[in-house]
């Protein structure tokens, strides 16, 4: 990274010496003293925000009957993963992995397919209605659907949709942050590529379908991964939608052993590190992707 | 940005004519999603904001009583005041973590910065559940973590759960620990696009590094800060899984907030009129900080 190294706001240059040889030396006696503090600062706060993760994965390792003992340890004397197994023989909790996985899956797909489409459109056409439309889309960044609860239900309720994973699906695929993303990329793309494959003869949905689509595959990947993050852990429209429990996903899973009379921190500890790793994994897989994405206003799920 | 080819190539009304099926395939599926889980709700919710309908059976249209209750309901009252309490306690110790962790993972002398960038963002990957849950973890009364080290350097045991203003600082901390690296990605991307002659200039002009960051650094990120700070203000008002899995809005109600206070008015009790004017008022609410942050975004940017 040459350039944010850079931009570092290094100059460490004494009003006083206006000369070469004296200012190099200041600089170099100062890039020490700067890397130092620079450095101990960034590694302070990476432990600040690192270690309560650390400490939570490595309590869940710990047999039930040593979570509590005193005094406390870092590192689990006995390690043992029956945390892990408790949780996923419990409370249908492999059920409601699966139940997740089925409906993140779902959604992403529809997600990355309607966002790729409607921002192609709103890029590539200049209608006076597609552009009242965009501005139907950012609309909908101004008005979360925590603020629409109640009608939002009845209307899926009214689709006949409660209680099935369609209910939990179908709301969730209007993103504006998905069009926002497609337009600014296919913005990008020269329209001369279109105007070509035009004199070539092909009809505008293939044009879309054989040349865009597959331009689109970086970001197409990266709403990919904001959408099954944004769906991984929704909570309260599941919550809303879901009163069968062979239905529920992991978040309602792991909130209904938080709101237990007696909180069983062992089955909770491996129910809610299980529920971290598929994430986890696709973050580490793709991390170019969610670093490198060009987030911008509008973001939302 | 796109221009070029409106402008050599076909007129734009025949090019209007032109192309009106194709475009219109590709954003029906949406068209359809925004009427059905956009405007309908949207319509429907401000009808029944002026009835008392219960979510089943008739209802009738009371005009502005839900909003002339909302009024003088202190359950209501509170949950806004602990929501605008929340926000103003969430958003500048976010904004300043994340401008913080930006600025530490930029800078050329800070050593494993691209490890150190990781660690601040895995908290973000966490669902809100799992954040209230482990925080809940860490800050337990009488097994945490917190507590524990409190107690070996000689300290008594601070009551986290059991005390409102504590238990809301636990859920303050938790929320901006989980939402540094969303905005800190955001910052990144700002500061990487200061022109590196100006630190140049500045530098030979004998100004120190933290003379640097207040006169090129900030004024120059200017707009990345109001969208980090509207984003996090929205959330902020929006803000319950963390709550509910951290201390279930307590001790007792005192924590609860609005989203929360909507959610248990309106399925919970079945008042889905009432709680859709307190929705109204939420909706409000985020509409005037919007607006307000445009108008103050617009005036900095053209000083």
């Amino acid at each position: 990274m040459p350039r944010p190294a850079d931009a570092g706001p290094g100059g460490t240059v004494s009003k006083s010496s206006k000369n070469s040889n004296k200012r190099s030396r200041g600089a170099a006696g100062g890039g020490i003293r700067r890397a130092v503090s620079a450095t101990t600062l960034l590694w302070i706060m990476a432990c600040l925000y690192g270690l309560p993760v650390l400490w939570f994965i490595l309590s869940s390792l710990k047999p039930s009957s040593d979570l509590f003992s005193y005094p406390l340890t870092l590192v689990p004397r006995n390690p043992t993963l029956s945390g892990f197994k408790t949780a996923w023989e419990s409370a249908n909790f492999s059920q409601y992995f699966i139940n997740t996985a089925i409906v993140c899956v779902i959604t992403t797909i529809v997600t990355v397919g309607v966002s790729c489409c409607t921002g192609y459109a709103l890029a590539k056409y200049d209608n006076r209605w597609l552009k009242a439309f965009f501005l139907c889309i950012l609309a909908t960044t101004m008005l979360p659907s925590e603020v629409m609860l109640a009608p939002e239900f009845l209307v899926v309720r009214n689709l006949g949709l409660y209680n099935s994973f369609a209910g939990i699906i179908l709301p969730a695929v209007l993103t504006a942050t998905g069009c926002f993303m497609f337009r600014q990329f296919f913005l990008t793309v020269p329209d001369e590529l279109v105007e070509a494959a035009r004199i070539d003869g092909a009809r505008e949905l293939s044009i879309f379908l054989r040349i865009m689509v597959p331009l689109s595959r970086p970001i197409m990947l990266t709403l990919a991964i904001l959408s099954f993050q944004w769906r991984w852990n929704d909570y309260i429209w599941p919550l809303l939608m879901l009163n069968d429990p062979n239905k529920f996903t992991v978040q309602i899973g792991i909130q209904s052993i938080v709101g237990a009379q007696n909180i069983n921190w062992s089955v909770l500890l491996g129910a809610s590190v299980i529920s971290m790793i598929p994430l986890i994994l696709v973050f580490l897989v793709f991390q170019r992707y969610v670093m490198g994405a060009d987030i911008n206003a509008g973001l939302k799920d | 940005m796109t221009k070029r080819a409106s402008d050599v190539s076909v007129s734009p009304p025949r090019r209007r004519s032109k192309y009106i099926l194709a475009p219109l395939v590709l954003i029906a599926a949406n068209v359809v999603l925004f009427s059905l889980f956009f405007v309908w709700p949207a319509v429907l919710g401000l009808i029944y904001s002026f009835t008392n309908y219960t979510g089943v059976g008739a209802f009738q249209f009371v005009g502005l009583d839900n909003y002339h209750n909302l009024v003088g309901d202190s359950t209501f009252y509170d949950a806004l005041t602990r929501t605008l309490l929340y926000a103003v306690l969430f958003v500048p110790l976010n904004f300043g973590l994340s401008l913080l962790a930006a600025n530490l993972v930029v800078n050329k002398h800070a050593k494993g910065a691209s490890v150190a960038r990781v660690i601040f963002f895995i908290p973000w990957l966490l669902s809100p559940i799992v954040v209230g849950v482990l925080w809940r973890w860490l800050f337990g009364e009488n097994f945490g973590l917190v507590n524990y080290v409190i107690e070996q350097f000689g300290g008594s045991a601070v009551p986290w759960q059991s005390n409102a203003d504590l238990s809301l600082i636990v859920v303050v901390m938790a929320a901006s620990w989980a939402w540094t690296g969303f905005s800190m990605l955001l910052f990144i991307a700002a500061i990487k696009n200061v022109p590196v002659s100006y630190y140049e200039a500045a530098a030979l002009d004998g100004a120190g590094p933290w003379r640097q960051f207040i006169s090129i650094t900030l004024p120059s990120i200017a707009p990345t800060s109001f969208i980090v700070i509207l984003l996090n203000t929205i959330n902020a008002m929006k803000e319950y899984p963390v709550f509910v899995a951290l201390n279930n809005g307590g001790p007792g109600t005192s924590n609860n907030l609005l989203v929360q206070y909507i959610y248990e008015t309106g399925f919970k009790r079945g008042q889905i009129g009432y709680a859709s004017a307190a929705s109204f008022v939420l909706m409000l609410i985020l509409m005037a900080v919007a607006i307000i942050q445009l108008i103050v975004n617009r005036r900095v940017e053209n000083r």
